[in-house]
């Protein structure tokens, strides 16, 4: 195990694998998870790799399967998930695999064409039935009571058939000798969609100028579409028309608009008899049905059962032959040759790995591991658990660090709860947010089981620790600012007394009275812990608040700051940079602690020197002549003089404060040139050092005329101090005037950047407040008005009040502002902490591991 | 002055018993470094503020502004009575 101080140490090895051994190993390697294999073949195109063939086929497996699985879960099958993990198969498995899937979906189209043909031939059956029990009902009409309409119509018709016979004649274009009989209505019956209706009446009321007859029949029970599957509803409809030409016409229409004709004999007896025929044929067709829908059951259980296992499979031999894609072919084609990343910790596991992959596929050739050296930047990869890794990734998300850079991470699980802890500081809102955290890492197994794929919920459960952190010490810092949800708790007994006032002075009070600090009012010594409650009750709460918050947030900013800067020092001594140390790390310390940490120190001198008092001589010491900090340090940069009353003799803390901060001022300036030009100016000088010494080299050289063979080696001694005084930082082959601009920029960054940055921690005052005072609203004009209604009235209006309270408390007090304060809170981390030393120029370290390929994909299948 | 010895012995007993007697007993571990850390770190916040949060209300060069209500129901509930 590495530490997460810094990023494991690399290495780039080869390995030279048994083309028999090849898969075996490389299944073990993909168990593990340890090892990142480069591309080596990066120009060929990826269909002309060599296991293009098999991955096809597992492409093909994977598309058989997913099948299977839409199969299962249209038919609600539950798929067992015994969250085993099988090994991958060997090569000739894959073979099994195969047969198996193709039988398998074979078998399930086939079923599944056969039910939609049965299906299909139900539906007709069923149109048919309704068709002949509606039509039923017209005809009865027609040879029922309604008989005199009936010889109404046909005599309608023969008048007009007679007339167009007639007509006929009359034109002198006799078609056909027209039998009268033909005349006589016929008509076609049929089943329509429902909502077709309207449009296909009047479509034949147009077409045919209104000689057809449109009867038409709701079917109740909505009907299966056997092609898609959906219930739809339909009507049956009758159409009598006369002639030929009519004919043709209507059975257009109804084929434009899809409707099915069915046949229905006329006479009342034929009706009867092809009634009771579908009725038997749907009899059996529903056994039949039945019988389909049984065997497509049996076959997607049993498929169920192994589905998950098989995609696990499937997917870890596509992986295995993707990575295997990527390895270099021999030139005598008995072995793969791969290059990879891996921790030199584990180099040992990755052996016996090997091992057993060429064990389990009988070679008698061990895989051979071999240790490279190379210019290039390993890749990042920090060791962490479950608890480390959601404060990682808060960091992986700015930026990946570079090799080996000092990884801020293990700092970040306190300060990074604490500086939020700070904008947050309630007791109540902390704790309600630690028990939420609480809940989450007790439950954490089952709840991490379910799986849900929300979105805010993961977010939540990822960040579980951290919010269990940052409600614990909320809670921390609620008890320092004596804050329960805006309000205070009197543990100790406040050090401050009323008993002084007398009871007529107090009634004759109008405004307020200021308790006097000189007095007995204060005992002289403050609240053991935390602020006194007597403040939340005062008039000039957010005075006193506002003054202890701001220096408060300044002194913890700045000592966040200088705990940045003393990183880069461990960076700079991992790198062995000593040349940032001189010209970098010292000034930058300098700067910082004389400007800066001096004003923290005043911020204690004030605090510890003045006090309340109403003796004249003390004066000096007394809450007049207390000079503000900040005044004394904006005069301190000016280099002016600070002006103070008469009576308080000086405007200084101590006996030659003057003098001492003339003095920090001018070294803290000096620093910025040393910052500006040290580095460049050292870099030059060793560059022109060493040109000298490779030219004198080469002439050694050139003298003795030793030959090319010793050349190269040569330049490689000559690179590698180079390369350590460089110190990592990539400015071997900068120009020199490039040099100089990112060293200006680096400094103004710095020095600007310290103003800014001490600036910028007043947040933690500022959210503090805002927290504090909407909390305190909140309960003002919120859960007072249920506290102070009277009678048993109170108990109801307090009930639903406290609700409503309740309610804002947790969305605007607990998740609005927890985001704020967290979002705060990460860009003081990774703005004012991590420009101190952070550099974050690496890549991630992507081991070829079975379980994240597995995990992506099971993602990637939910979405 | 306003300091008095004992909280100040008290929280900074505590909490530098959290951040440098803990850490030294920490069990050996893979995680022992990160845990090290952690706990010297909580230490460190806690006791600071704790200590800015003491040390400025030491010395309180203003007093708390109360009106007649509030002094009332001061004297009442936290036992401090007004003279007659």
């Amino acid at each position: 195990m590495g530490s997460l101080f810094r990023s494991a140490e690399m290495t780039l090895c080869q390995l030279f694998l048994q083309s028999e051994a090849a898969y075996a190993c490389v299944s073990e390697l993909g168990e593990l998870g340890l090892v990142q294999f480069r591309d080596l073949n990066p120009d060929v195109n990826v269909f002309q790799r060599k296991f293009v063939n098999e991955v096809r086929r597992c492409d093909e497996m994977e598309r058989k399967l997913r099948y299977l699985e839409k199969e299962i879960k249209k038919d609600g099958i539950p798929m067992l998930d015994t969250g085993e993990n099988p090994e991958a198969p060997q090569p000739r498995e894959m073979i099994d695999l195969e047969a198996t899937f193709e039988k398998l979906e074979n078998e399930l189209r086939e079923v599944n064409q056969n039910a939609e043909a049965l299906k299909r031939n139900f539906l007709e059956l069923t149109e048919l039935k309704q068709i002949l029990r509606k039509t039923q009902v017209f005809f009865d009409e027609h040879e029922g009571g309604t008989n005199p309409t009936e010889s109404m119509t046909r005599a309608l018709i023969n008048e007009d058939s007679i007339a167009r016979q007639s007509g006929s004649v009359q034109l002198g274009f006799p078609e056909k000798n027209y039998d009268p009989e033909e005349y006589y209505p016929c008509f076609v019956a049929g089943v329509i969609l429902r909502e077709r209706i309207p449009a296909f009446e009047r479509m034949l009321w147009r077409a045919c100028r209104g000689n057809v007859f449109l009867r038409q029949a709701e079917i109740e029970t909505p009907l299966e579409d056997p092609s898609t599957g959906d219930q739809v509803y339909k009507s049956v409809f009758i159409i009598f028309f006369q002639g030929d030409q009519l004919k043709t016409r209507v059975k257009k229409i109804c084929e434009g608009f899809r409707a099915t004709l069915y046949p229905c004999p006329e006479a009342p007896a034929d009706r009867r008899e092809m009634a009771m025929g579908v009725m038997t044929r749907i009899e059996d067709l529903n056994t039949v049905l039945g019988q389909t829908q049984d065997h497509r059951h049996r076959v997607l259980v049993a498929a169920a059962k192994n589905i998950k296992n098989w995609f696990v499979k499937v997917r870890k031999i596509k992986a295995i032959y993707h990575t295997l894609n990527l390895f270099n072919l021999d030139v005598t084609q008995k072995c793969l040759i791969a290059e990879c990343w891996v921790p030199v910790l584990d180099l040992e596991n990755i052996q016996l790995a090997l091992r057993r992959g060429t064990e389990r596929s009988g070679s008698s050739v061990p895989p051979i591991l071999n240790r490279m050296d190379t210019p290039e930047d390993p890749p990042t990869y920090n060791h962490t658990n479950k608890f480390t890794s959601a404060f990682q990734a808060l960091y992986d998300s700015y930026g990946i660090a570079s090799y080996r850079e000092m990884n801020p991470t293990p700092y970040t699980i306190i300060t990074f709860p604490f500086l939020f802890a700070i904008m947050f500081g309630d007791f109540g809102h902390g704790a309600l947010m630690a028990v939420f955290g609480a809940w989450m890492v007790l439950k954490e197994k089952p709840l991490a089981a379910k799986k849900s794929d929300n979105e805010i919920w993961n977010i939540f459960f990822g960040g579980r620790y951290i919010i269990l952190l940052m409600g614990l010490f909320s809670m921390y810092t609620g008890l320092i600012y004596n804050d329960v949800f805006s309000k205070s708790v009197n543990i100790f007994g406040s050090s401050w007394k009323v008993s002084n006032l007398t009871l007529k002075y107090v009634e004759s009070i109008t405004t307020d009275h200021m308790l006097d600090p000189a007095t007995d009012d204060y005992v002289q010594y403050s609240y053991p812990f935390g602020l006194d409650p007597v403040w939340q009750l005062s008039k000039n709460k957010i005075i006193f608040l506002n003054s202890f918050k701001m220096k408060l947030s300044i002194i913890i900013g700045i000592i966040h700051m200088l705990f940045g800067v003393a990183i880069s020092y461990f960076k700079n001594v991992n790198f062995n940079n000593h040349l940032n140390i001189i010209c970098e790390f010292i000034p930058q310390v300098i700067f910082l602690t004389f400007l800066f940490f001096y004003m923290v120190l005043l911020m204690f001198i004030k605090w510890f020197m003045y006090y309340p008092t109403n003796e004249p001589t003390e004066i000096v010491y007394g809450t007049r002549c207390a000079p503000s900090i900040l005044i004394t340090f904006i005069n301190m940069v000016l280099n002016k003089r600070t002006p103070y009353e008469p009576i308080c003799e000086t405007s200084n803390m101590y006996a030659g404060q003057e003098g001492i901060q003339k003095f920090l001022f001018f070294a803290a300036f000096l620093c910025v040139p040393w910052m500006l030009l040290a580095k460049p100016i050292m870099i030059n000088r060793a560059r022109k050092a060493a040109a000298l010494h490779n030219t004198n080299h080469n002439q050694l050289h050139s003298a003795t005329e030793n030959g090319d063979a010793e050349q190269p080696m040569h330049n490689n001694t000559s690179q590698t101090p180079v390369v350590t005084q460089g110190g990592g930082g990539g400015h071997d082959e900068e120009p020199m005037s490039e040099i100089y601009i990112h060293q200006g920029i680096h400094t103004i960054e710095y020095v600007l950047g310290s103003i800014s940055h001490t600036a910028s921690y007043l947040r933690l005052w500022a959210l503090s407040l805002a927290h504090a005072q909407l909390s305190e609203v909140l309960w003002q004009m919120v859960l007072n008005k249920g506290l102070t209604v009277e009678g048993w009235a109170g108990g109801v209006a307090l009930y639903i009040i406290f609700a409503i309270w309740g309610s804002l408390t947790i969305s605007i007090l607990v998740l609005m502002e927890g985001l704020s304060a967290f979002l705060h809170t990460l860009r003081l981390h990774w703005v004012e902490f991590c420009s101190k030393f952070y550099s974050g120029a690496g890549y991630a370290f992507q081991p070829f591991s079975f379980e994240i390929i597995l995990e992506s994909a099971s993602q990637a299948k939910e979405e | 002055m306003g300091a008095a010895a004992l909280p100040f012995i008290i929280f900074t007993v505590l909490w530098g018993g959290v951040g440098i007697v803990l850490p030294i007993i920490v069990p050996k571990g893979p995680n022992r470094g990160i845990i090290q850390v952690i706990l010297m770190l909580t230490g460190v916040c806690c006791w600071l503020f704790w200590l800015c949060c003491y040390v400025a209300q030491m010395n309180p060069l203003i007093g708390p502004k109360l009106d007649k209500h509030t002094i009332m129901v001061m004297a009442k509930a936290w036992g401090n009575e007004l003279k007659e």
